[in-house]
């Protein structure tokens, strides 16, 4: 099989890498590049757990090839905090304890992330269907819920302020 | 395996017809990529169409709308234009998968992939969809009910894809809906789906009218029937019984784990009604 080489952006940095033609963007996150933020809960696209966001749109990386990154913008859950400053999403998730195994929660903080950026002041309907396509085994979701509204009102507080 | 991604449609065309394995063609992924994982399909070539401008492109057209291969139903969600034309194809394509599968997954993925329970495609038949398919006799236009031949099978031949789906221009007080019954809320197969699409005379009577259903037969069906019971008719009590009928009538669902044959008989009217009823409330507000 020949090799791939692929050029593309992650998290604002360059990278490089070659990769089959039938490997995943999640395989290669994970197995090229030791970004292994993204978990893989399915491999199908059911449980969202591989959640990351591809020229502006929230995919599932199990459900596109590394081939396919060539030339675009991927953002993934390790580019959420800035250093060690955490994204108020992730604050509020510890803050809520929506978390409890933590296999979901990265592909559920970048989903989240998503939906803030379009909607900043989402209702607790529009999470629930946002978030339809990332499967928590643990939580049943309502600290999930509300760790998302409450980071929502924080940050729509500090843009205010700003 | 091989992948490539072409910039030309002239170039996919030639890479899929002189391909002598097996070949697929790469949109938003979300059907061919299961299928790869599980070891359903193993093609010997990839084409990826997303690096071909004209497939990722949605243009207005002789008051129409005119939507590349590529476009992922995200990008019609978020098209006013779209939206407001044609809100039943919209919210068709917005029922398939999560917000995740929505980033990738194409209309024309849908109609391709030719389950006979796609929700997008009962709701582009509504609409009068026509695919502009390429190959190598060059391009062709055909109603979309002529694309899927029966379950996963199409009438494309070797070397064709479609490339774009035309949204045509509709009269005023025109209006269109799709549902579908699933037993939960949201992510899941339909058991039976429904469009209507219909226009109104200034008198309020009903001008033209196409009804189609979805996963009650090995592919849509467009049901004259149907739509005939509403023709002439002020879409009164009488008109949405003849249509309940005529729908359920024209249904020749499988039993499986999702529904049984009566079910999804019955099923298949009541929706028809119901959505009947919301395309004529969205005609009286154009």
């Amino acid at each position: 099989m020949a090799g791939h080489h692929v050029s593309t952006t992650i998290n604002g940095d360059a990278f490089e890498f070659v990769c089959e033609p039938d490997e995943t963007l999640l395989d290669v996150l994970r197995d090229r590049l030791s970004l292994t933020g993204s978990k893989e809960g399915c491999g199908t696209g059911d449980c969202g757990a591989c959640s990351v966001i591809l020229d502006g749109r929230l995919v599932c990386s199990c459900l596109v090839l590394g081939a396919e990154a060539e030339g675009r913008t991927i953002a993934t859950i390790e580019g959420m905090a800035d250093g060690d400053r955490l994204h108020p999403l992730q604050r509020k998730f510890l803050e809520h304890a929506a978390l409890q195994c933590g296999i979901c929660t990265p592909g559920i903080l970048v989903a989240a992330k998503a939906l803030l950026e379009k909607h900043p002041d989402p209702s607790e309907t529009e999470i629930r269907y946002w978030l339809a396509g990332n499967l928590c085994r643990c939580t049943g979701y309502d600290k999930i819920v509300r760790a998302v509204l409450d980071a929502a009102a924080e940050i729509r507080e500090g843009r205010d302020a700003a | 395996m091989r992948y490539e991604a072409p910039e030309r449609v002239e170039t996919a065309v030639s890479l899929l017809s002189g391909e002598r394995g097996l070949a697929r063609i790469l949109a938003g992924g979300t059907d061919l990529l299961v299928q790869l994982k599980s070891g359903m399909v193993e093609p010997d070539l990839i084409v990826d169409i997303k690096k071909i401008p004209e497939m990722r492109r949605i243009g207005a057209e002789n008051g129409g709308f005119r939507i590349g291969a590529a476009v992922p139903s995200a990008e019609l969600s978020e098209h006013p234009g779209i939206r407001a034309l044609w809100p039943g194809v919209v919210e068709a394509a917005g029922l398939i998968g999560s917000t995740q599968i929505q980033g990738r997954a194409t209309i024309v993925g849908n109609l391709c992939n030719a389950s006979p329970a796609a929700d997008s495609v009962p709701a582009m038949i509504v609409a009068g969809a026509i695919a502009t398919v390429a190959g190598p006799q060059g391009r062709r236009e055909l109603p979309v009910e002529a694309i899927a031949a029966g379950p996963g099978q199409t009438s494309l031949a070797k070397g064709e894809l479609v490339i774009s789906i035309f949204l045509p221009g509709r009269p005023p007080r025109s209006g269109d809906a799709y549902l579908r019954f699933i037993p939960r809320t949201e992510m899941d197969i339909a058991v039976v789906g429904v469009g209507v699409s219909l226009t109104l005379g200034e008198d309020g009577l009903c001008t033209a009218a196409r009804v189609a259903l979805g996963a009650v037969a090995v592919r849509a069906l467009l049901v004259d029937e149907a739509a005939d019971a509403l023709i002439g008719t002020a879409v009164d009590e009488a008109a949405l019984e003849r249509l309940a009928a005529a729908a359920s009538a024209a249904c020749r669902p499988i039993d499986d784990k999702r529904g049984t044959k009566e079910f999804r008989i019955k099923v298949a009217g009541v929706l028809a009604r119901r959505a009947a009823e919301t395309a004529l409330e969205r005609a009286r507000r154009n």
